[in-house]
């Protein structure tokens, strides 16, 4: 479904990416973990769109996309869910929703889709006139992939759904990703929680200082000692 | 000052204070989008009205047709403005675009110079508005009465779009989070466009009942009545649509208040709005009704 080659972002004259591969396939979980500053929101960054590849390549379903903008990325069905959610605080849960939706309110299926994320996710119904802005964290991590999923996505990207949340929440998160996943869409996740997420998906990538230094199956990634001590905090 | 008189003044603070309103619009709206004071508004202001003119004058269009017009292409021109001189700019610091701003304006004034000619032309009033209605011993201009009545039914649908529709939705998203509205599939350019259009044609309508009031036009017209917008969009909250159609109306009773109550002060009118711009800046910076904005 999607396919990284070579990929190298620059900031100024920082490196952030030097020459990542990296492949989802259909109907995968996959997870990229690593420290801060290891380049994994940089990479999310270059296949959605929001910046632009020095070098290398992005393939979405057998078509190369790379530098492509990120609204057609978005319509694509490539859609990213932010670091820190990035819920529109002025506008009301509906109209976050409607907006994640914004280039098919005119498909009928529009309606039936936000019936669909709102029976994912009751907290919300009982929402929808509120300013996003008075949500609470876990709240709106809920609205922000409510609001992803009102895209239609064929591949979610989610940066750090479950940063800044209590460890309960954190399950909850967890269990809706695998909900999502099981309603057919693939997902590449980006997570602080190694352990956690290394569980849930099916395939993980390990970066470091930019580059992919490790990758492989979940459980076997969870049983390496390099993984576990520099990741896991285990020795 | 007797009851009738200070109706009329009243009257004519609300016309001026429409006018007002309707240019600082374009002021706050692109810069609640862009953080981006977009100087040339003004002189996009005086375009319209010299299309209007020519409407009127050498295609003997109705006043009605000549307004529509000249909306119109001042849209086009704002939306060609952005396009041409500030998108290359996005991701620039945000004083090359402010520069760039000035610059344009310059360009637009002396550009009128050479086409239009220095010399001012009689921009001549319609009928409809030309006519004074009495009432008792109230006198007022028709034009006078007609401007607020239009001016409210424009800012109706100005707020109807941006609070009720889907583009109002996506702009008022663009106004807090630009990059993260492009992830929900929406083309951010489009929406900035929409706003160029939407402040320019404002301004032009604001700059055709401008000339209708003080009928003549010039190249440099749209300078005073610029800046004089824009510091109604300071004082009401500037990136807040609503704070400048309150801003422009508190700035128009103002100026018409003093000259009508303080006659020996009239010639400071015109230095009263930047008097106001100062207060307000040292008093409340985020305006009346405006609230900080994410940089």
């Amino acid at each position: 479904m999607l396919k990284v080659r070579g990929l190298s972002v620059s900031y100024g004259g920082i490196q952030a990416l030097r020459g990542v591969d990296l492949e989802v396939a259909a109907g995968e979980i996959v997870t990229l973990i690593g420290a801060n500053g290891a380049g994994k929101s940089t990479l999310l960054a270059a296949v959605s769109g929001l910046v632009r590849p020095r070098a290398g390549q992005v393939w979405f379903q057998s078509r190369e996309v790379t530098g492509r903008r990120a609204f057609l990325q978005a319509r694509a069905g490539l859609i990213l869910v932010p670091e820190g959610r990035k819920v529109f605080a002025n506008l009301s849960v509906r109209e976050n929703l409607i907006l994640g939706g914004y280039h098919r309110a005119h498909n009928p299926q529009f309606q039936r889709d936000l019936a669909g994320v709102l029976e994912l996710f009751p907290r919300l119904a009982e929402r929808l006139g509120q300013a996003a802005g008075t949500l609470s964290g876990g709240e709106r991590q809920m609205l922000a992939l409510g609001r992803a999923l009102m895209g239609r996505p064929r591949l979610l990207m989610m940066d750090e759904p479950s940063l800044g949340l209590s460890p309960l929440l954190v399950r909850e998160v967890f269990g809706m990703i695998r909900r999502i996943h099981q309603q057919g869409v693939t997902v590449l996740l980006i997570e602080q929680n190694a352990a956690q997420a290394l569980r849930a998906a099916d395939r993980g990538y390990v970066l470091q200082n930019g580059r992919v230094v490790l990758s492989g199956p979940g459980g076997d990634l969870l049983q390496d000692p390099r993984v576990r001590k520099s990741y896991l905090g285990m020795d | 000052m007797t009851g009738p008189e200070f109706l009329q003044q009243l009257i004519n603070g609300l016309t001026l204070g429409s006018l007002y309103a309707l240019i600082a619009i374009g002021y706050t709206m692109v810069y609640g989008i862009l953080r981006l004071i977009n100087f040339a508004h003004g002189d996009v202001l005086m375009a319209g009205c010299y299309i209007a003119w020519y409407g009127v004058v050498m295609f003997h269009l109705p006043w009605w047709a000549a307004l529509a017009g000249a909306m119109a292409l001042a849209a086009l021109l704002g939306v060609l403005i952005d396009q041409g001189a500030y998108r290359p700019l996005r991701q620039a610091p945000r004083i090359s675009a402010l520069i760039t701003a000035i610059g344009i304006s310059f360009l637009l004034e002396n550009l009128g110079l050479v086409v239009f000619g220095g010399r001012p032309k009689a921009f001549v009033r319609p009928e409809v508005f030309n006519h004074i209605y009495q009432w008792g011993e109230l006198r007022v201009l028709s034009l006078s009465v007609w401007v607020p009545v239009i001016t409210a039914v424009i800012l109706a649908g100005l707020v109807f779009v941006i609070y009720r529709t889907r583009t109002g939705m996506a702009m008022r998203a663009v106004s807090r989070d630009m990059s993260t509205v492009q992830l929900m599939g929406i083309d951010t350019n489009r929406v900035v466009a929409l706003t160029f259009a939407l402040g320019s044609a404002l301004a032009a309508a604001g700059g055709v009942f401008w000339a209708m009031k003080y009928p003549q036009i010039n190249p440099l017209m749209g300078v005073l009545p610029g800046l004089k917008a824009f510091v109604a969009a300071v004082l009401g909250g500037i990136g807040n649509v609503v704070g400048a159609m309150l801003g422009g109306m508190i700035l128009g009773l103002a100026e018409i208040l003093l000259v009508a109550l303080l006659p020996e002060m009239a010639g400071y009118r015109d230095a009263l709005a930047f008097v106001l711009l100062i207060a307000i800046l040292l008093l409340r910076p985020t305006g009346i009704i405006g609230e900080e904005l994410p940089e």
